[in-house]
């Protein structure tokens, strides 16, 4: 240990802890709400959301300052930064989506809004821990809350069943991936990632409880992301849950768990390279290929988009098992174009939504342009992203991730992958198909109490960047790549 | 000293015992001490490892996963009882309303 080591500099947590500094915050303004009187209580998502912004311009400001502190436990580099944008995008999206949405489902809105924002510090804090430990606690931040989250509309039996599912299955892979983290420990004799590294340059780790010690946490992580042999959970949990908690899930769990994936195979793995870059794009064939083809004959929305973010986890770990900085970065544009599109779909099926249910079906969108031509075109910009369609977001997210699986030697995974695309382009564009031509029923409805100015907004600003992004993906680009000119291949 | 094999295969056989019996009971409660034995196997193993090391990361990482395992608790037995308000069962055969 070196004196470098045991100054403390707070910028590897600097958004975190704004970030559960907001979640105070609406918890003691939460506190002013008790009988009856409610002041306070429209205050709730902005004050959230002002959190949100405010650590996103810290993050913003963080980028190029790579600095790793807390005796390696956290690090501050640009995929920090990156993810913390992507995870900040999803909650500011979420939050407008919820203001009109959550107080039909749970009067508790005070405690919805903080644990959305202390998720998000868990997810955040995924993406700079550099320790097994740090890693283990964040991700235990993020379940915890969203099993909570899952469970919100307490009367509703299909969300206490998504809560139910979520909860018991999620601890049991949390299990799997502490003995996981055990075994690394008991091999290597560390729980940092760059002693971990060293150790096994150094050929000091026993290789036989490293393989045991992997293949539980890639468990584990499976788990998270909904890979497929662990994805059982995944459209239940999606479908049972309240619709803004589902749009979060599947965009925050996704960003946290791919970055905490990258950290730990790229810094405490990077010697084994040869043997886990294979089996992750063997994982990723099978995710790809069995969330698009279970996707094709989904009737419920929210159950489609499930399966499809199954397929799109499947998309992101290509970039990962190539292990190349282009594949990183391929990945990470792959979130933040996710984030926006995803987002925007989620924000259409609340429109779509009943009074009293969390659900809606996809005869729904049937000639939905005759009557909401707004919204059938909004849809429409969502749909052809998530479809990998020029010129929107979703298409150079797959082009960068798939060019950099070829040029990384996986070009058997890049026409896997691609193959699968045009599946799920038929299951994306049958919804556009739908919208447009076919005949409009007494189902084609938008619920007037669902439509209100934020949730237009977060409509709005879904399909600006799904646009922005895929005409000038050097937005995006530009800004974490700034940093990252001064950090050698990987790391 | 006793070899650190030997914590290794007792922790192992208790993590088995915890990964079977949530994958067999019924009972959602009996599941969620399944998976509490799952941990502490965990932290037997942590214990052995840092014994074996000499170094005091193992230990600390037992009282992260103790904290962790209370929380996880806490939140599971809320949800629980939440499940019973309107099912009145804590059978999880009965949590079937979405499948496919």
């Amino acid at each position: 240990m070196n004196s470098a080591d045991l100054q403390l500099n707070l910028h590897p947590v600097l958004p975190e802890l704004l970030m559960v500094a907001a979640t105070a915050a609406v918890m003691i303004l939460d506190m002013f709400n008790r009988k009856g009187r409610t002041p306070t209580k429209a205050a709730l998502p902005w004050v959230a959301l002002v959190g949100v912004l405010v650590t996103a311009a810290a993050s913003i400001w963080l980028i190029g300052q790579p600095v790793s502190s807390f005796q390696g436990m956290a690090i501050n580099d640009t995929r920090a930064q990156a993810l913390n944008l992507v995870v900040l995008a999803g909650a500011a999206l979420t939050i407008l989506l919820s203001i009109r949405y959550i107080p039909n489902v749970n009067r508790q809105t005070g405690e919805y809004y903080a644990l959305i924002l202390l998720v998000s510090a868990g997810m955040m804090a995924m993406g700079s821990a550099t320790d097994l430990m740090a890693l283990f606690l964040a991700l235990e931040t993020f379940s915890l809350g969203l099993y909570i989250l899952a469970g919100l509309n307490r009367t509703d039996l299909r969300s206490n069943e998504a809560a139910m599912k979520y909860f018991l299955l999620g601890a049991f892979a949390s299990a799997f991936f502490v003995y996981g983290a055990a075994y690394i420990y008991g091999a290597t004799g560390s729980t940092r990632f760059d002693l971990i590294a060293n150790a096994l340059f150094d050929g000091k780790a026993d290789p036989s409880l490293l393989a045991i010690g992997v293949t539980l946490l890639i468990a584990g992580f499976g788990f998270k992301v909904s890979l497929v042999p662990f994805h059982m959970w995944t459209p239940d949990v999606y479908q049972g849950s309240p619709t803004p908690v589902t749009a979060f899930m599947s965009v925050g769990t996704k960003a946290a768990a791919f970055a905490a994936f990258y950290r730990l195979f790229a810094f405490a793995l990077p010697s084994e390279q040869a043997t886990w870059g294979p089996v992750l794009g063997a994982l990723a064939i099978l995710t790809m290929t069995l969330g698009n083809l279970a996707a094709l004959r989904q009737s419920s929305l929210k159950r489609l988009l499930a399966y499809s973010s199954i397929a799109h986890a499947g998309y992101i770990l290509v970039g990962l098992a190539t292990a190349t900085s282009a594949g990183i970065d391929g990945a990470l544009f792959y979130l933040i174009s996710y984030a926006f599109m995803n987002m925007g779909a989620f924000a259409v099926i609340i429109l779509l939504e009943r009074q009293g249910e969390m659900d809606a079906l996809g005869n729904r969108l049937n000639g939905l342009a005759q009557r909401h031509p707004q919204v059938a075109m909004l849809m429409s910009i969502f749909m052809f992203s998530l479809a990998g369609v020029p010129p929107f977001a979703g298409f150079f997210g797959k082009f960068f991730v798939f060019a950099a699986a070829v040029s990384g030697g996986y070009s058997w995974l890049a026409a896997v992958a691609m193959l699968n695309s045009a599946i799920g382009a038929y299951y994306y564009l049958r919804i556009v198909v739908n919208m447009y031509f076919a005949e409009p029923t007494e189902e084609t409805r938008i619920e007037p109490q669902q439509a209100s100015i934020p949730l237009a907004f977060a409509l709005g600003i879904s399909a600006v960047f799904t646009v922005a992004l895929g005409v000038l993906p050097s937005l995006w680009t530009n800004l974490v790549q700034s940093g990252a000119l001064n950090l050698v291949a990987m790391r | 000293m006793v070899p650190i094999n030997y914590y290794l295969i007792l922790s192992a056989i208790i993590f088995t015992i915890g990964a079977v019996g949530v994958l067999s009971r019924r009972n959602a409660l009996i599941i969620i001490m399944c998976v509490e034995m799952m941990l502490n196997s965990v932290n037997l193993t942590l214990i052995a490892f840092a014994g074996q090391w000499n170094n005091l990361a193992g230990q600390i990482f037992v009282f992260m996963v103790m904290a962790v395992a209370a929380a996880e608790v806490a939140v599971g037995l809320a949800i629980l009882i939440a499940h019973f308000h309107l099912s009145k069962s804590t059978n999880i055969d009965d949590v079937n309303l979405m499948k496919w």
